[in-house]
C-alpha cells in the first residue's frame, strides 16, 4: 500500500468497506468498519424484564469483559409511554450486589435505585421488581448505582413518549448512548487515581513542549507549579484508558444512524460515561437543540455542544443526501466517540483530527475576573465591581482591598499559592486536607462556553451551545420565589485524590442536607476546584437561574465550571431520602455525594 | 532535645535552600499574564458606607452596554465604583466577548436577571423588578429574589426504613456512606532501585517506601540502604510510621526506624513530615532519636521533570546530619553525608520505568574516618564520589 494521508486512507477505506486495523494508529484514527446500523434492542410494554449479568463485548475487533443487561451492552433501550406503570423486574446475575437507577425519572424515592438510600440494592443472585407509573416524557436513562458497575458497562437509554401530541416534530429519530469504556477494572482505575492523581494524563506540559514554544510560557508553567496546579488536568480518566463508544461500539465499528434525504431526524444523546464530558458535533450540519435533560426546551441552533456526564440532549438535525460524521469529542481531546450519519449503510464522511486540548485558565482556578478577561461573562461587574462587605463575607466578590493583595501577589508566588487557600472566602468550609484550594473569586459561568470551547468559536459565525442559551418550552410548574437559600461549595484535592460537597466525603457526613416538603430553595454550587463537576440531583427537576423568569431551563444535572458558580430553584415536593451526587462515578465513589432529603413538616428535626 | 531542635532547624534550613532556591530565583523574573492588573486603582479601600440605590444603577447601566461603562463611573457616587471602572479600562487588551450578550440579546428580561443575580436582589443590593424592558415589569419564576427563610433540622431517620426492613436498611445505609470515600489504598513504590557502577568497588542502593490506608491515615514502611557487592550490606535501614495528613500536601509521621546495616544495630524514635512543597518538589525531612540518646536527621527532595510524556529526568537530593559523632555507626557530627543524584527514567508505563543516572555521595571528614577505620578500604569508595547508576523505579 503506497503512502497516504489519513483523511485519503479512511475515505477509501471506507469506499471499498474494507477494516484493516493499523496498530499504531489511535483508535479513533483507525480506518472504519462499513458501520454498525444495528440500533439497540428495545423493551417496551408494562411488564419489562431485565437480566444483569457479566458478558464479553466486541469493541473495535477486541474482545473486552463487560456487564450488560438482556445480552447487550450498553442496556436495551426501555421504551415507555406517559401515563402508564412501568413494571420493571430486575434479575441480578452477578455475584454482587446491584441496583438500576432511573436517572432524570420522577419515581417514588423508594423506587429511585440507590443502595443504602431508597431501597437495601438487589442481592446477587435474587429479583427486585420496580414499580412506578411514568408521569413524564423524554429521553433519560438508567444505571447501576452499586460499586463501580456503571463503568463496565450498567447503562442503558429510556425514551418515554409522550401521552399526547409531541410537541418536537421529526421523521425518524435515533438513540445515541455515548460512553467510555476501559478494558482496565474500575477499581484498579480508582487505585491508580489515589495513588498518582495524573496517572492516565499523558498531555501534561513538558520541557520539550517548552523548547518548541507550546503550551503555557516559562513564567505561567512557573505560577502554576508554585500553586501546585497543572493546566493540564482536565479529565481525570482519559484516552490512554478508554475507548469512548456511540452504543457500546468503538470509532472503528463506525455505528451508523440512516436517514432518507430531507427528513427531520431526531438524535436522541444520552452522555452514559463514568468520567467523560464529550463536546459533540456533526461538521456540516446545524444541531437544533430542542430538549435538555429530557424537557423540551425553545429550539437553539449551534454548531457544538457539550454535553456533561449524565446529561442528556436532543437534537434535530436536517441532513442532505450525503454522509456526516457524529463527533463526540472528549473535553481533554484524548480521544473520541464517532459514528456516521448516512443515506444508506457502508458511507462514511471524512473524520477530524483531534484538536488541540485546552488549558484550565486562572478562571478554573475560580479568580473569576482576575484571569484572560476573555468571554468574561456579563454579570462580572454586577459581582465583582462594587463589593459591599457582605458580599465579600459570602464569597461573592473581593473587595478592593483584597484584590490589592492579590495584585501583590502577582510578584509574589508564595503569598500567591496562600490565597488560593484562603478561608476567608468560604469561612464555612472544614480546613482539611479535603479541602485543596477554596476559589478566591468564583463566577456565575452558565453564560459562558464550556471548558475547552471558549476559543473554537472564535470563528464567525460558529455557535457553542452554552447553559445560558436554554430557555424552558413550557411555563416551570412552580413559579414561587424561594423562601430560603442555600451555597453547597465542591471541593477536592486533586493529589489525594479526594472529593466531597462542603469539604467533607459522604463517609464522614453526620446528618443529610434537609429540605421541607413544598418549600421552594434558591442553591448555588461553588465550584472550589479547577475541575467541573456534573452535579445529579435525584428525583427532582430544578430550575436553573439564569435569567429566563418562568421558562427557567429544567434539568437533573448541572456540570459546575471550574472554579465558577451555577445556581438552580428547587421546589422540594419529592417526600424521601434522595441521593445527591457529583456524577463523575470517581468522584462520587470518592466522596462527593450526600443525601438530601424532603419530609413534611414535623418529620424534620426539633426546629421544623 | 536542645540538640535535636539543633538538629531539625540545621536539617530544615539546608532543606529549604536546596528546595526553594531554583524557584525564588526563577521568581523574579515571573510575569503573569492576565495578571497585570494596574495596582494603584484596585488598591483603593472600600467605602463600606455608600448608598446602595446609586451604586446599583450605576451597574445596571454598565452591564447594559459596554460603551456606557465612563457615563457610568462618571454618574457613580461611590469611590470604589471609578476605582473599578478604572482598572477595566486599563486592563489592556481586555476585549470581555461575553459583554456584549450575545445569547441574551433575545430576551428583555435578561439584563435585569443579569446585573442584578438573584443574592444580591435579596440583600437589597438592587432591585431587579425595576430594570427597564417592555416585558418585565415584575419579575417572575427564577428571576425573584430568594428570602432568607431559616432551614429546617435535619431528621434523624431513614426513609426508606418505612418500605423495608430497618435493620437491612441500616446496614446497606453504613456500607453505602462507607463506600463513598471510605476506602483503604496502599501503594509500594520504589523510587530507586539501582546498582552504582564506582570508581572502585560496584555496589547498589534502594529507597522506597510502601503505604497503608485511607485519605488522612495511613501506616508507612519506608526502608532505604546501600552496600558493595561482595560484602555484607552496608547500611539499611526499616521505618515503620502513622502518618497523618494535616493539610492538602503534607503528612506528619511519626514511629520506629531500625538499623540492620553492618553498622550498629541501632534503634530510634522518628518523627518526620512528607509532602509536595510549591513547585511540585517532593520533599521528606526525617528527626531520629536513637535509643543511645543519639540524634540524626535527614532531608530528601526530588524533582521529577517531563521532559516528553514518557522521559522523565529526575535532580534529588539527600542530606544525613547528626548532633554528635556516632563511631558505631560511622557517622559523623555535623552534614554527615550528601547525595546529589540526576536520573533520568523512561516511563514505559507509570509504574515501571527503567532509569540511568549519576550519583555523587560525599561523607564528611569524621564520617569518612569512621568508615575507613572500620573498613580499611580505598579512601575513595568511603568518601563517596561518583557512580553511574543503571535501575529501576516501580510501584504498584
Amino acid at each position: 500500500m503506497t503512502r497516504m494521508t489519513r483523511r485519503h486512507f479512511l475515505r477509501d477505506v471506507g469506499l471499498t468497506g474494507a477494516a484493516a486495523t493499523i496498530p499504531w494508529l489511535p483508535a479513533w484514527a483507525q480506518p472504519v468498519s462499513a458501520g454498525i446500523v444495528a440500533p439497540l434492542p428495545t423493551v417496551s410494554g408494562p411488564d419489562i424484564a431485565l437480566r444483569v449479568a457479566h458478558r464479553m463485548m466486541m469493541i473495535d475487533g477486541k474482545p473486552s469483559h463487560a456487564i450488560g443487561i438482556n445480552g447487550t451492552t450498553p442496556a436495551p433501550l426501555i421504551r415507555l409511554r406517559q401515563g402508564q406503570t412501568a413494571r420493571l423486574s430486575v434479575t441480578n446475575d452477578l455475584d454482587e450486589e446491584t441496583s438500576i437507577h432511573w436517572h432524570g425519572l420522577l419515581v417514588p424515592f423508594q423506587m429511585d435505585g440507590v443502595p443504602g438510600i431508597s431501597f437495601p440494592g438487589i442481592a446477587a443472585r435474587s429479583t427486585f421488581t420496580y414499580e412506578f407509573p411514568v408521569i413524564q416524557a423524554g429521553t433519560y436513562w438508567y444505571h447501576s448505582h452499586s460499586g463501580l458497575q456503571e463503568q463496565m458497562g450498567h447503562y442503558g437509554p429510556i425514551v418515554i413518549d409522550p401521552a399526547g401530541v409531541d410537541p418536537i416534530a421529526s421523521d425518524r429519530e435515533h438513540v445515541i448512548v455515548l460512553s467510555d469504556h476501559s478494558p482496565m477494572h474500575p477499581h484498579r482505575i480508582f487505585q491508580k487515581l489515589k495513588q498518582q492523581g495524573g496517572y492516565f494524563n499523558y498531555q501534561k506540559q513538558t520541557l520539550a513542549g517548552l523548547v518548541s514554544g507550546k503550551d503555557q510560557p516559562l513564567g505561567d508553567r512557573l505560577m502554576w507549579g508554585g500553586m501546585r496546579m497543572d493546566p493540564t488536568d482536565v479529565s481525570d480518566v482519559t484516552g490512554s484508558t478508554y475507548t469512548y463508544l456511540v452504543n457500546g461500539h468503538g470509532p472503528g465499528d463506525n455505528w451508523t444512524a440512516l436517514f432518507q434525504p430531507s427528513e427531520r431526524v431526531r438524535l436522541r444523546i444520552v452522555n452514559a460515561s463514568a468520567m467523560t464530558t464529550f463536546n459533540v458535533r456533526i461538521p456540516g450540519l446545524k444541531l437544533t437543540i430542542v430538549q435538555a435533560d429530557g424537557l423540551n426546551v425553545r429550539p437553539v441552533a449551534v454548531d457544538e455542544f457539550q454535553i456533561a456526564v449524565a446529561e442528556t440532549y436532543d437534537v434535530i438535525v436536517e441532513p442532505d443526501a450525503r454522509a456526516y460524521s457524529l463527533i463526540a469529542e472528549a473535553w481533554d481531546r484524548s480521544g473520541m466517540a464517532r459514528a456516521t450519519l448516512a443515506p444508506s449503510a457502508g458511507m462514511v464522511a471524512p473524520v477530524p483530527a483531534l484538536r488541540k486540548r485546552p488549558l484550565a485558565t486562572m478562571k478554573d482556578m475560580g479568580m473569576g475576573g482576575m484571569g484572560d478577561m476573555s468571554g468574561m461573562g456579563h454579570d462580572m461587574p454586577a459581582t465583582s465591581a462594587p463589593c459591599p462587605p457582605e458580599h465579600a463575607a459570602m464569597g461573592h466578590c473581593k473587595p478592593a482591598a483584597a484584590s490589592g493583595d492579590m495584585l501583590g501577589m502577582s510578584h509574589d508566588g508564595a503569598t500567591m499559592s496562600h490565597s488560593m487557600r484562603d478561608f476567608a472566602n468560604a469561612p464555612e468550609l472544614p480546613r482539611t486536607p479535603t479541602v485543596q484550594t477554596v476559589s478566591p473569586m468564583p463566577m456565575d459561568r452558565t453564560g459562558e462556553p464550556p471548558q475547552g470551547l471558549a476559543d473554537i468559536g472564535q470563528e464567525a459565525g460558529y455557535k457553542v451551545l452554552v447553559y445560558r442559551d436554554l430557555v424552558a418550552l413550557d411555563r416551570n410548574p412552580d413559579l414561587r420565589a424561594p423562601s430560603r437559600q442555600m451555597r453547597i461549595h465542591l471541593t477536592g484535592n486533586m493529589e489525594r485524590y479526594m472529593w466531597a460537597f462542603d469539604g467533607v466525603k459522604l463517609n464522614e457526613v453526620k446528618a443529610p442536607i434537609p429540605f421541607r416538603q413544598g418549600e421552594r430553595v434558591r442553591v448555588t454550587l461553588v465550584n472550589d476546584t479547577m475541575m467541573a463537576h456534573p452535579i445529579h440531583l435525584h428525583g427532582h427537576f430544578f430550575e436553573l437561574v439564569t435569567g429566563h423568569g418562568d421558562h427557567a431551563p429544567r434539568k437533573h444535572t448541572i456540570n459546575v465550571a471550574p472554579g465558577g458558580t451555577a445556581t438552580f430553584d428547587l421546589t422540594a415536593d419529592a417526600v424521601g431520602d434522595w441521593a445527591f451526587h457529583c456524577h463523575m462515578l470517581y468522584h462520587m465513589h470518592a466522596g462527593m455525594m450526600q443525601v438530601v432529603t424532603v419530609r413534611p413538616a414535623g418529620e424534620t428535626g426539633a426546629e421544623a | 532535645m536542645i540538640r535535636a531542635a539543633w538538629a531539625l532547624t540545621a536539617m530544615m534550613t539546608a532543606g529549604t535552600v536546596f528546595v526553594a532556591d531554583p524557584a525564588a530565583a526563577q521568581m523574579h523574573g515571573m510575569h503573569m499574564p492576565g495578571m497585570a492588573m494596574p495596582a494603584t486603582p484596585a488598591a483603593k479601600k472600600p467605602a463600606a458606607k455608600t448608598p446602595v440605590r446609586p451604586r446599583s444603577h450605576a451597574i445596571r447601566k454598565a452591564s447594559r452596554a459596554r460603551s456606557a461603562a465612563a457615563a457610568a463611573t462618571k454618574r457613580a457616587s461611590s469611590p470604589e465604583q471609578p476605582a473599578m471602572q478604572e482598572s477595566h479600562a486599563a486592563m489592556p487588551g481586555m476585549a470581555m466577548p461575553g459583554m456584549a450578550m450575545p445569547a441574551m440579546a433575545p430576551s428583555m428580561t435578561m439584563p435585569s436577571a443579569a446585573a442584578c443575580p438573584p443574592e444580591h436582589a435579596a440583600m437589597g443590593h438592587c432591585t431587579p423588578s425595576q430594570a427597564p424592558g417592555p416585558d418585565a415589569a415584575t419579575p417572575v419564576g427564577t428571576d425573584q429574589p430568594a428570602g432568607n427563610a431559616p432551614p429546617p433540622a435535619p431528621p434523624t431517620t431513614l426513609a426508606a426504613a418505612r418500605f423495608y426492613d430497618p435493620a437491612t436498611m441500616a446496614a446497606a445505609n453504613r456500607a453505602m456512606r462507607d463506600e463513598h470515600g471510605g476506602m483503604r489504598f496502599s501503594q509500594i513504590l520504589f523510587n530507586l532501585a539501582e546498582v552504582q557502577a564506582r570508581n572502585g568497588r560496584d555496589g547498589y542502593r534502594w529507597d522506597g517506601e510502601g503505604w497503608f490506608g485511607g485519605d488522612i491515615h495511613r501506616l508507612v514502611v519506608k526502608s532505604e540502604g546501600e552496600g558493595d557487592f561482595g560484602r555484607s550490606i552496608e547500611s539499611a535501614e526499616m521505618q515503620a510510621l502513622y502518618a497523618k495528613a494535616i493539610d492538602p500536601y503534607w503528612n506528619l509521621q511519626a514511629g520506629v526506624r531500625q538499623d540492620l546495616g553492618s553498622g550498629a544495630k541501632r534503634t530510634y524514635a522518628v518523627v518526620g513530615v512528607e509532602g509536595l512543597a510549591p513547585y511540585w518538589f517532593d520533599v521528606e525531612g526525617s528527626v531520629f532519636l536513637s535509643n543511645r540518646g543519639d540524634v540524626l536527621a535527614r532531608a530528601e527532595a526530588w524533582y521529577d521533570q517531563r521532559i516528553t510524556q514518557h522521559l522523565v529526568l529526575q535532580p534529588r537530593v539527600e542530606l544525613n546530619l547528626a548532633a554528635q559523632d556516632v563511631p558505631a555507626s560511622r557517622i559523623g557530627a555535623g552534614l554527615s553525608s550528601t547525595e546529589l543524584g540526576l536520573r533520568l527514567r523512561y516511563e514505559v508505563a507509570r509504574e515501571f520505568a527503567p532509569y540511568v543516572g549519576l550519583s555523587y555521595m560525599h561523607a564528611n571528614t569524621a564520617t569518612a574516618r569512621y568508615s575507613r577505620a572500620r573498613r580499611e578500604r580505598s579512601v575513595d569508595a568511603d568518601t563517596g564520589g561518583l557512580a553511574v547508576a543503571v535501575g529501576i523505579r516501580g510501584w504498584f
